[in-house]
């Protein structure tokens, strides 16, 4: 473990020992997944909110995340190439950039994160949760791979609660749909006693991502839950809930931040320990990828530190109780799915954002609003207006996108938010007189 | 005399407020921004420096008796003579450096510098002209005002030398960059407000004694600070930088204390803000990804109307029958106007659809920032424009009902005023710091 501050070679961003192994973690995943066509091992294409991982893993299928594989493009500087394929193929300026992005990097020899070769999806597994484009994304999938597809249907939380009728709903899809299909497709047969143990490792390693995500309400803020929560909640949201390998890497995190919190330090940026925390903030939409370090350097160059955000709950929303249960397998798995931020109606949303800036004491909350998700996007300045009217902390709006860098403006997004930070230290210091 | 200034550097024009110990503004400075982010902040700081010497021989004068309607018309006078020196020296600079330009040229056409030498000494000799009482200027910007003459002039010397109108019009080019950047072609005030003085044919001896005290004032400044699109550029220290929300919140303020919404359409960008009883800011919007209906949009339309930005709201205003115009893509305006023009459209109706789309652009801005609230105060360069104005009026009363609206005559300086009250508050503050630090160092 490491939390002393060595110093970070320029341009080279500073890695915590979590996250040297979390590095490790995905490389050894990845080099599964190129030598599946050789090692004949099944792998499904699948979604981040509502994956299905421990039932996946029971099967050992290995799971494909497009969006993770589309942000990392971004995150390469491929992305601008990757839409530009896809763009020529006859998908519109309008289309979700991760959609492009995909489809692109499909196109130019499925070539993943680590440059190695992705293999074919044996199965597209679709849960749906809350997001439209998902089922058209899969659409195009299925179109190129001829592959079996099985879609799980996850009824909206309208109401802002689960029913028993939803539950059932979504387990009898899984009994009836989902796990026949998984038998067919791997030859084996559900083993429920594996999914318990996946899924009792999966809630050790929430638990101890919640602490840390928790960790936010100390002063200084010992992790950034925005911008650093991303690497944080990599592994849990990818492949590797339900493992051995996330429950020590989540020890670990949970340790590395103990430490940090008990020196009192702030959180690790890329260009190393901030100093100084000046102002905290609620973020809500997705980050930018395709200018990370540089939009996270806009906030870090203030003082600012993300305290909570409901981007790193987009896999699962674990800090308002819910825990994968092994005693309750397909169940607790159906919450899961229904419990998706994404799949939250606004006025929870605004009720989770309202609970966020008063637990962790925030000045503000800042919505990243991006041009490629309606999912996201829609609604947020009514969220905007609520938030302000029942937190009475000023809201902030900025305009991107996810991995299209036509979308990112540099220039104005940095007018906007020094003048939003401005704005909460004038609120501080009182008008001119 | 200590004075705390704002700047405020757009992506049109930079303007400079001076202010007083005492919180009075003292001058206004303005010019059109150029690559060269600090000769901008120089010249509208040395225009806001002579504004402030007008301001304080106005002073003078009161103080020596003489009434407010002829001091009024005395400065005005003093105000033109000065601007017409000022022209006077930078049309001689203008006349160096093209003489050198030209002198420099490897090939040209004989004709050439007998061509340059006739616009020279036309724009020399319709200086006068330019500055008598009750004439109508296209700009208050040397490079607009001499630019417009130069290339109208150039036509006819390009017909009739029959030398290649490019030719000459690169030259202009070329030199005005020189010319605008030159402390000698502004010149100072002491000797152009001199000159103009003693030029006044009345011959009023209080003017030249006036003008001639103020000259002597010592101007020392004890704090800046600047905002703006510009502002990262300006040569100030970081601490002393404020984003252009905040000032034009205050300056809004400032102007009308009973502000509490705020809508500015810069050059570049649109603000709607939400400010509270004190002037702090509470909430804003700007718009983002899309600059479609900025000020910037006008000037491409004037360009492609070959008018001034200043006479496209007058001539909007004459429209009976506006046209119906959803588009406010800068890129397109052009294609746009044509577009109308070629279906017969009058150029009066296109403007005033055009005006009125750029302000349904900023309603949305303003419904997104928390809708508009009384009252309301309408700030940056567009808010001079007649046919934005009423636009705003009839949709803001429409969306809103009954409401104060604030249009100040020095809206465009809003921003440098806001930016001088936070300079003026931070050398109040650095004051006071010293004199605790005084105090304790002698209790020590």
């Amino acid at each position: 473990m490491s939390t002393k501050a060595a110093p970070t070679p320029p341009g080279e961003a500073r890695k915590d020992s979590s996250q040297l192994r979390q590095k490790e973690m995905i490389a050894r995943h990845f080099d599964r997944l190129a030598a599946a066509p050789e090692t004949g091992a099944t792998s499904a294409y699948t979604f981040v909110p509502g994956n299905l991982c421990e039932l996946l893993l029971s099967f050992d299928v290995l799971p494909v995340l497009p969006e993770i594989n589309a942000l990392q493009s971004a995150m390469r500087g491929k992305s601008a190439e990757y839409i530009a394929v896809a763009e020529k193929l006859g998908h519109s300026e309008d289309v979700c950039t991760y959609v492009k992005s995909d489809i692109g990097m499909l196109k130019s020899g499925n070539v993943g994160p680590t440059g190695q070769r992705l293999p074919r999806p044996d199965l597209l597994l679709l849960s749906y949760t809350g997001c439209f484009t998902f089922m058209k994304w899969f659409e195009l999938l299925r179109e190129e791979y001829h592959c079996p597809v099985a879609m799980l249907h996850v009824p909206y939380q309208a109401d802002g609660r689960i029913t028993d009728a939803m539950r059932s709903y979504v387990v009898e899809q899984l009994r009836r749909k989902v796990i026949p299909l998984l038998e067919q497709i791997t030859g084996r047969a559900y083993d429920e006693e594996r999914l318990k143990h996946c899924l009792s490792l999966s809630a050790q390693a929430e638990d101890d991502l919640v602490w840390v995500l928790q960790s936010a309400r100390s002063r200084p803020s010992p992790i950034d839950a925005y911008f650093g929560a991303v690497y944080y909640v990599g592994p849990i949201f990818s492949s590797f809930r339900g493992t051995q390998e996330a429950v020590d890497y989540y020890r670990e995190l949970r340790a590395e931040i103990g430490e940090r919190q008990r020196l009192g330090l702030g959180p690790v940026t890329p260009e190393g320990d901030m100093p100084g925390e000046r102002f905290r903030v609620v973020m809500e939409g997705p980050p930018n990828w395709t200018s990370f370090r540089q939009f996270w350097k806009m906030f870090a160059d203030e003082g600012a530190v993300a305290v909570a955000s409901t981007y790193a709950k987009v896999g699962g929303v674990y800090d308002t109780g819910f825990r994968h249960d092994p005693a309750r397998p397909l169940e607790s798995l159906a919450e899961y799915c229904l419990g998706c931020y994404t799949n939250l109606s606004l006025p929870t949303r605004i009720e989770l954002l309202v609970r966020y800036v008063r637990e962790y004491e925030a000045d503000g909350f800042l919505i990243n609003s991006v041009k490629s998700c309606n999912s996201f996007s829609a609604g947020q300045l009514h969220i905007l207006r609520e938030v302000e009217g029942r937190s009475g902390k000023p809201g902030g709006f900025i305009e991107s996108d996810l991995v299209d860098p036509r979308y990112f403006s540099a220039a104005n997004i940095k007018n906007r938010l020094e003048s939003y930070f401005q704005m909460l230290e004038q609120k501080r210091t009182g008008a001119p007189s | 005399m200590r004075y705390a200034v704002g700047i405020d550097l757009g992506s049109t024009t930079t303007k400079a407020v001076v202010l007083g110990e005492d919180g009075a503004v003292l001058g206004r400075g303005i010019t059109n921004s150029r690559s060269n982010y600090d000769v901008a902040c120089q010249v509208a700081l040395s225009e806001a420096l002579i504004n402030t010497r007008f301001s304080l021989v106005a002073g003078e004068l009161a103080r020596a008796g003489l009434e407010a309607a002829p001091r009024a018309r005395l400065l005005a006078e003093l105000e033109r003579g000065f601007r017409a020196q000022q022209y006077a020296s930078q049309l001689r600079v203008l006349r160096d450096v093209v003489t050198r330009l030209v002198r420099r040229l490897l090939t040209k056409p004989a004709a050439l510098p007998a061509a340059v030498e006739r616009i020279l000494e036309q724009m020399e000799a319709e200086l006068h002209g330019l500055y008598v009482a009750g004439a109508r200027r296209k700009s208050d910007f040397f490079r607009d005002l001499a630019g417009s003459r130069y290339l109208a002039l150039a036509e006819q010397q390009a017909r009739a030398q029959s030398v290649p109108f490019d030719q000459l019009a690169s030259l202009y080019d070329k030199a005005i960059l020189e010319v605008e950047n030159s402390p000698e072609a502004a010149g100072r005030f002491e000797d152009h407000a001199q000159a103009a003085a003693a030029r006044l044919a009345h011959g009023e001896p209080r003017l030249g004694a006036a003008v001639e005290r103020v000259a002597a004032v010592e101007l020392r400044q004890l704090c800046s600070v600047g905002t703006g699109y510009g502002r990262q550029r300006l040569p100030f220290p970081e601490a002393q930088i404020r984003s252009e929300i905040l000032c034009h919140g205050l300056g809004a303020h400032a102007l009308f204390p009973a502000t509490r919404t705020v809508l500015d359409i810069g050059g570049q960008d649109t603000k709607a803000i939400q400010v509270d009883e004190q002037g702090i800011v509470t909430s804003f919007q700007m718009n983002d990804r899309c600059a479609a209906g900025c000020g910037r949009y006008l000037g491409y339309i004037a360009d492609e109307m070959s008018l001034g930005l200043h006479e496209l709201g007058p001539l909007a205003s004459e429209s009976k029958n506006p046209v119906r115009i959803n588009s406010t893509c800068t890129v397109f305006a052009g294609a746009e106007l044509r577009e109308r023009l070629s279906l017969g459209e009058k150029r009066e109706d296109i403007l005033a659809g055009l005006h009125r789309a750029i302000i349904l652009r900023a309603m949305s801005l303003l419904a997104r920032s928390g809708g508009v609230r009384d009252e309301f105060t309408f700030t940056g360069g567009v808010a001079k424009n007649p046919a934005a104005v009423t636009a705003l009026r009839a949709l803001l009363h429409a969306n809103y009902g009954e409401l104060t609206i604030n249009i100040s005559e020095d809206s465009i300086y809003t921003g440098a005023l806001g930016a001088a009250l936070f300079a003026r508050r931070d050398a109040r503050r650095a004051a006071q710091a010293a004199e605790t630090q005084a105090a304790e160092g002698a209790r020590a």
